[in-house]
């Protein structure tokens, strides 16, 4: 049952990468790919309807995380304590940005929440990114399974390491990478004209840098983690994981090239699920990672709640999940085609 | 000295979320007031087409936009907050509490995020028919993200459905008991005609203010009587039935608790009076410059004039509220500002009912400025509940000073603490201006 759970958390985490990581990477490009006014509103409008929606599967995600485990939820939610407050408080800065520029009439006040919501994009990457790789990298859980990570030590992944370390930054830039070039694969699907020839541009780049990333992220991994690709030799079922990265990037290529927007958007799709996917394949039956106690790592098995609220907890959740996704399949059809320049934005002015 | 460094710690983890949950219920209570009350202008115009009731409707519906963002932003650091400040109490009551936190994402959340862009801005796309059925989407997504959260805070005042483990955790052993908490029902609904109370007489006080400045006068009086009628609805019920039937389970459940907030420091010898003024003296244990009627807790309570009811002292020392003053004023707090609040809408009701309700400029003045007591209200009203608790976390299992994260220090604790309430500060400055901004343009006289 608990293995079931951890599949849920995982699929409902993948999809928030999937989701909110596009209007992420929107967010991160948005000056980029959009220099004049009429351009930024279609940028906006582009996730305006969804990017609610798709943040709220980070809020589920995490509610779901607490039910079922709830000795991981209250480890590493106390325990990185600091990068979760930024994070806070990155999440109100991005959504003030862009839910009140509208309402407000003076344009340096818009140029303000222009700033805030691009920079705290970009950075909401960057964190995501350096906390999985902390989960990967494992963390200092004391005999009562607790720890308490501060911001950075002396940025080397050792025993001593902080939130932010060489590894841990890393993995934030490649994940601002897969997100920026994920958002471009997104804009290219949703705008015309110069926006989209720009993030033409971007995803272009975005896709020849993805593989050197992913590559040199997984030789850091090895680095750090040497015993990560044990799952993977045990099960060798699971390499099916890591050729559905190299697929996917091939496809990226290949749609780009052909100019098929659909086709690379899926491809992008693709690669965060499977990059996620076999990263949740190496860590199982491991939650956290404890280090430099192995035995101390918050598991499947030690850390899930009672029998009988995971199996009360699947009806409901398995009827939540229909209806979550007829809601979705509702909003995003209500919301199919290009955004055109000019037309009528929400602006309360 | 490690026993006040964990002190100071506990103190400002009680602080963080106390301050950013009342700071946060400040706009829920708002949207959720608003929300029934923009379908029913919805509604009264679906079934007696009026330009000016479609402008009132739309008009609170750019208050409601407004104020949801500020409610959305505030209110993803408490669910951040279980995990980060109280991580001990999550693990212990995770099992449980778990069920309705992770249910009201995955039914309410979604729901209101994914209805509320197609209510607000979906207008000219959609039917009036499916408009309504938005409207009605994100009224009905709010209050039932309400009804999960209070079912949490239920189950904390009066656990229920539960085993303790021996790993000192607990587990959830009934499902049914914990959602249908009586609890939970009765604080559900108090609270929910508590939003109800907020949102009807901010609505009364933005017609008083436009037929005060003779602005709008069609849409200022559908917003005023709307408000009214909803507000002396929200009125009552707030005092009977969920005020008493509340009160009555603080009485029977948290005994200590009730005596607390009453300001009954002794069990006095024949029957407990009301105690109306009076300023608590702990040191001293007694109300100073009281006023109050004798015999009438007792009577709300048991119905007989002179039932016993046990004052402070009669309980343990360790399981009296730690700041009784404070427990003391918000209750009081509340109940006063309700009494006022009803005496208020019972008057300009029976203007309305004489024909002077729009003529009589001191009602209209008096409608205009009450509309920041129902947030008082609702906030002592909270602080009521959750002061009363203590010295519980989890009431009978767990208590506060051990639910805390005991690895975040006082000072990392101070740190997001400040840090918040520089952020809430400019939070709060923003709303202020945007929504002075919208109450200044109005409604628009041309109902396009």
């Amino acid at each position: 049952m608990e293995n079931i759970w951890f599949l849920v958390v995982a699929l409902m985490l993948a999809t928030y990468v999937v989701l909110d990581g596009f209007d992420l990477g929107v967010g991160a490009l948005y000056k980029i790919v959009a220099p004049t006014a009429d351009e930024r509103s279609v940028v906006r409008r582009s996730i305006g309807p969804v990017w609610d929606a798709n943040e709220v599967w980070l809020l589920a995600a995490g509610g779901t995380m607490y039910f079922a485990f709830p000795s991981l939820y209250a480890a590493s939610f106390s325990g990185f304590y600091l990068p979760l407050m930024l994070v806070l408080w990155l999440l109100i800065g991005r959504a003030l940005g862009l839910e009140l520029r509208g309402y407000l009439p003076d344009t340096l006040a818009k140029e303000i929440c222009d700033a805030v919501f691009t920079v705290s994009s970009a950075l909401l990457a960057v964190v995501f990114g350096a906390a999985l790789g902390n989960v990967v990298r494992g963390v200092p859980i004391d005999a009562d399974g607790y720890f308490f990570l501060p911001l950075w030590t002396n940025f080397w992944p050792g025993e001593d390491a902080g939130v932010l370390d060489v590894y841990t930054v890393f993995c934030g830039v490649v994940a601002l990478l897969a997100l920026g070039t994920h958002g471009a694969h997104y804009l290219v699907l949703k705008t015309t004209e110069a926006v989209q020839s720009r993030a033409r541009r971007v995803a272009v780049w975005g896709t020849r840098l993805l593989p050197v990333g992913t590559l040199a992220s997984l030789a850091a991994t090895l680095a750090v983690r040497p015993r990560v690709l044990d799952n993977f030799r045990a099960q060798p079922v699971g390499v099916l994981l890591p050729l559905l990265v190299v697929a996917s990037l091939a496809t990226m290529f290949w749609a780009l090239h052909r100019r098929n927007e659909k086709l690379a958007f899926v491809a992008s799709c693709s690669y965060l699920i499977a990059m996620l996917g076999g990263a949740a394949f190496a860590l199982y039956p491991t939650l956290l990672t404890s280090v430099p106690f192995p035995e101390r790592s918050l598991t499947v098995s030690n850390s899930a709640t009672g029998g009988y609220a995971m199996r009360v907890g699947l009806t409901w959740w398995i009827l939540g999940v229909l209806l979550v996704s007829v809601t979705f399949h509702f909003l995003y059809r209500s919301f199919r085609g290009k955004i055109l320049p000019g037309a009528d934005e929400h602006e309360h002015e | 000295m490690y026993d006040s460094a964990v002190d100071t710690a506990l103190t400002v983890h009680r602080l963080h979320f106390a301050f950013t949950a009342t700071f946060h219920y400040l706009f829920p209570q708002l949207t959720m007031g608003l929300a029934p009350l923009i379908v029913v202008c919805k509604l009264l115009a679906l079934r007696r087409p009026s330009p000016a009731l479609d402008e009132a409707a739309r008009f609170l519906a750019r208050i409601f936009g407004v104020t949801f963002v500020f409610g959305v932003v505030t209110g993803i650091p408490m669910e951040f907050q279980f995990g980060t400040n109280w991580a001990r109490f999550s693990k212990f009551a995770g099992g449980v509490i778990g069920q309705t936190l992770a249910m009201e994402g995955m039914f309410a959340f979604f729901m209101e995020s994914a209805f509320l862009g197609l209510f607000l801005f979906g207008e000219k796309r959609l039917s009036r028919r499916a408009h309504l059925a938005t409207a009605f989407a994100v009224f009905f997504g709010s209050w039932l993200s309400g009804y999960f959260i209070v079912a949490t805070d239920a189950w904390m005042q009066h656990p229920v459905g539960y085993t303790l483990m021996p790993n000192n955790m607990v587990q959830l052993t009934d499902f049914w008991a914990l959602l249908l908490n009586p609890w939970a029902y009765w604080q559900y609904v108090h609270t929910m005609g508590g939003a109800a109370v907020t949102g009807a007489f901010a609505c009364a006080a933005l017609g008083a203010y436009y037929l005060l400045h003779g602005r709008h006068r069609e849409v200022s009086g559908i917003l005023l009587k709307v408000g009214i009628v909803a507000a002396a609805i929200s009125c009552v019920w707030q005092i009977f039935p969920s005020g008493d039937n509340q009160g009555k389970l603080v009485a029977h459940h948290q005994p200590a608790t009730l005596a607390a907030m009453e300001g009954l420091f002794h069990t006095p010898p024949a029957g407990a009076p009301m105690v109306l003024l009076g300023q608590p003296n702990t040191d001293e244990q007694r109300i100073d410059n009281v006023l109050e009627v004798p015999g009438v807790l007792s009577f709300l309570t048991y119905q007989r004039w002179n039932a016993e009811i046990k004052g402070v002292s009669s309980f343990p020392v360790d399981t009296r509220p730690d700041n009784i003053a404070l427990l003391y004023y918000s209750y009081h707090v509340m109940v006063g500002l309700g009494t006022i609040l009803l005496a208020l809408v019972g008057l300009a009701s029976w203007l309305w009912w004489r024909g002077r309700l729009l003529t009589t400029r001191p009602i209209l003045w008096a409608l205009m400025l009450s509309a920041p007591l129902p947030f008082i209200a609702n906030t002592a009203g909270w602080t009521t509940a959750e002061l009363g608790r203590q010295p519980w976390l989890v009431y009978g299992l767990l208590r506060t000073a051990q639910g805390t994260s005991h690895r975040v220090s006082a000072g990392n604790g101070l740190f997001s603490l400040l840090g918040f309430m520089g952020i809430y500060t400019v939070l709060a400055i923003v709303f202020v201006l945007l929504v002075t901004r919208v109450i200044a343009r109005g409604p628009s006289d041309e109902h396009a």
